[in-house]
């Protein structure tokens, strides 16, 4: 098990620059997520940590030795691939110890450490199957053992679960996660779902257009989003953006949306927009849960408005409302008993004390 | 027609229309479809193939001028010649000799042409091509004068290095070496590109997670690459030994079966009993020997298709 550390990394192919300059460090046992929509190098880096990709410049340390050079082989690392990529002609166990066979282990010791993979992940009664003959989500078990029976310093994940159903994904997500917590080494895990990264990741990295956005925890991404991208990215639904300006009204900071809405901002929220310039085009970052159903006592810093709704999503514990202000759909979650209904006014409540504010022009959060 | 005509016409007409239908119905099934369609291809092997098939069978029971049964006599008098012998050694170090080397380089220079870069691939794969696309009665002739004992291209560039002149079809064993040579040339594409084709279709992430493994180059080939490659190299190897087994225009032009018939092959030396020496059913026998090899070997590879093929997913 070891560390993983990237020093100003860089890819490029003959005329673009999939990565560029990527400063990571990963620590022992940690689990990292890298997420970002396809094209933004999340994958690249991936694979210029296990040695498939050259690096165009800067280093990459694994256990603090630099590996810029180093072949895959003797990287000691293990990949899990998108398509699995099992040995189609081998069974299950003679898959799950290739790598072992390939550097002369004992018998014993591959039988032993086959067996134990083939048990951590219920494929024991498979062992001697062929790929062909197992369903994906036990493909995907088997391409997870033969990681574990390496016992590698660094596991890699190249987006494992996108070829599986919803709910066979949402299974081998907490299969993972067990299989971390298990084994506790150190992982980087490729994905363009927020919500895998989300629920897996110890750090969440989000990667756009070759660059890191943003690196935190999965609440600290939630909660404090450093730039547009990353509030619009995390979260589903995503985050409302609408355009809106900020005004003084004695003594206080009014949040102006419209010529007929504008709300006051709490003593809190205020102070710390206080420097902002008031004719700057600005951005209001909402969160769905943030518009709620108006309650009848609300709390200090929840605002009243009405909107007429487009379009309701009953999704059981709660209602998705949609409904359109200055041109930008907004998207709401109401209680199923609040009485929303499609193409009727209904009377919502902003929470001011959870909004973030955005420099439209620059993406960054204030 | 005058019968018919005499019939009363109800009978007629209801016979006609229950035909039509039956034949209708016959028409719709889709079996009777697909029979009709393959018919043309039916006939024409049969022609071509199943009757020439019997009639050999026949004629190889025939005395020289056809007129009477000899049973398996020309048989007896074949194994009896030491020339026989000698085509039989001859044919085999020929096929299998050259099948080796022609699958060989074929594989190499399939994985020179794969790594290749995609913007030059085609222009490489087209070039490589040339020698099997060209007619062998045609290349085979310009091979001859490559062979020429003395003005050859080949003894000239020797001479150089003080070696030769070398008598590349006078001599039994360069004869043999040099029309195993071009038989060589003229197939080794085939197989690079059954080879190369295949090559495309394993998956590239299996090279990349053997390599994450621990494979070098070897054993990448040895535990991926052969493996996923294993049918098409019995099916090309099969096919190849058939045809190489059956070559007729590469030694006919080059040597004609000399120096003293060591360069025969069954074709060759059927053609040269049959036609040339005017012994139709001695020639017919000795072409029939090489059903019971090539049927053996097909056997033996097409079982371990069956074997294997329901393993690549």
């Amino acid at each position: 098990m070891a560390d993983v550390s990237l020093r100003k990394v860089i890819k490029r192919y003959e005329d673009v620059e999939a990565v560029r300059g990527i400063d990571l460090d990963i620590a022992d046992h940690e689990f990292v997520v890298l997420v970002g929509p396809s094209g933004c190098g999340k994958s690249t880096t991936l694979r210029m940590i296990a040695g498939l990709e050259d690096i165009t410049g800067g280093d990459i340390m694994i256990g603090g030795d630099l590996v810029n050079d180093v072949p895959p082989k003797d990287r000691d690392i293990a990949m899990v691939f998108q398509n699995y990529a099992l040995y189609p002609h081998m069974t299950v166990a003679e898959n799950m110890s290739f790598g072992l066979r390939l550097k002369h282990y004992p018998k014993a010791e591959i039988r032993s450490r086959v067996d134990e993979a083939a048990r951590m992940l219920d494929i024991a009664e498979l062992i001697d199957r062929k790929p062909k003959q197992l369903s994906g989500g036990q493909r995907q078990r088997v391409a997870m053992g033969r990681a574990i029976v390496r016992n590698p310093k660094v596991f890699l994940f190249d987006e494992p679960l996108s070829n599986l159903d919803a709910k066979l994904r949402v299974q081998m997500r907490i299969e993972i996660k067990k299989v971390h917590q298990k084994v506790r080494t150190t992982t980087v895990y490729v994905t363009h779902d927020q919500v895998e990264a989300m629920t897996l990741a110890d750090r969440v990295v989000v990667m756009n257009k070759g660059r890191i956005e943003q690196i935190g925890t999965p609440n600290d991404l939630y909660h404090h989003p450093a730039t547009r991208f990353v509030a619009g990215f995390i979260g589903s639904p995503a985050m409302n953006f609408i355009p809106c300006r900020l005004e003084d009204s004695g003594g206080g900071l009014n949040i102006r949306l419209t010529d007929r809405i504008a709300f006051p901002l709490p003593p809190a929220r205020a102070a710390r927009y206080q420097g902002v310039t008031r004719t700057d085009r600005l951005l209001l970052g909402l969160r769905p849960e943030h518009i709620a159903e108006l309650k009848a006592h609300p709390e200090p810093g929840i605002e009243p408005f009405e909107a007429v709704l487009d379009v309701t999503e009953p999704m059981g514990m709660e209602t998705l409302v949609y409904f359109t202000l200055e041109g930008a759909q907004i998207c709401g979650r109401v209680s199923p008993n609040a009485g929303a209904r499609a193409g009727e006014p209904l009377r919502l409540a902003v929470d001011l004390n959870n909004i973030h504010l955005l420099n439209e022009v620059t993406g960054a959060v204030i | 027609m005058v019968d018919v005509a005499f019939q009363p016409n109800g009978v007629v007409a209801a016979r006609a229309t229950r035909k039509r239908s039956s034949l209708r119905t016959a028409l719709k099934r889709k079996s009777t479809a697909a029979f009709l369609m393959t018919l043309p291809l039916i006939l024409l092997i049969g022609i071509l193939v199943i009757y020439p098939a019997f009639y050999s069978l026949h004629l190889a029971t025939l005395n020289k001028s056809m007129q009477h049964f000899v049973g398996i006599g020309n048989f007896q008098f074949l194994f009896n010649r030491e020339t026989f012998w000698l085509v039989v050694e001859q044919s085999c170090i020929f096929a299998i000799s050259a099948v080796i080397f022609k699958a060989l380089i074929g594989f190499i220079v399939a994985h020179f042409v794969h790594n290749i870069p995609a913007k030059g691939q085609r222009k490489w794969r087209g070039m490589l091509l040339v020698p099997w696309v060209i007619p062998p009665a045609m290349s085979t002739l310009a091979w001859l004068w490559l062979f020429d004992p003395s003005y050859s291209a080949f003894n000239y560039t020797l001479s150089f290095f003080g070696l030769g002149p070398i008598s590349w079809l006078g001599d039994p064993n360069w004869a043999r070496f040099s029309v195993i040579l071009v038989n060589i040339w003229y197939g080794a594409p085939f197989f690079m590109i059954m080879y190369l084709a295949s090559l495309k279709s394993v998956p590239e992430q299996l090279y990349e997670a053997a390599a994450i493994d621990g494979a070098n180059w070897w054993q990448r080939i040895w535990y991926v690459t052969l493996p996923m490659m294993r049918n098409i190299i019995a099916i090309t190897t099969l096919f190849s030994l058939i045809v190489t087994f059956a070559n007729f225009d590469i030694t006919r032009i080059l040597t004609a079966g000399g120096p003293l018939d060591h360069t025969h092959l069954f074709a060759t030396w059927a053609f040269k009993v049959g036609i040339e020496g005017s012994d139709l059913p001695l020639g017919a026998s000795v072409s029939l020997f090489m059903v019971p090899i090539l049927a053996i070997a097909a056997v033996f590879i097409l079982r371990d298709i069956n074997k294997r093929g329901n393993e690549a997913s």
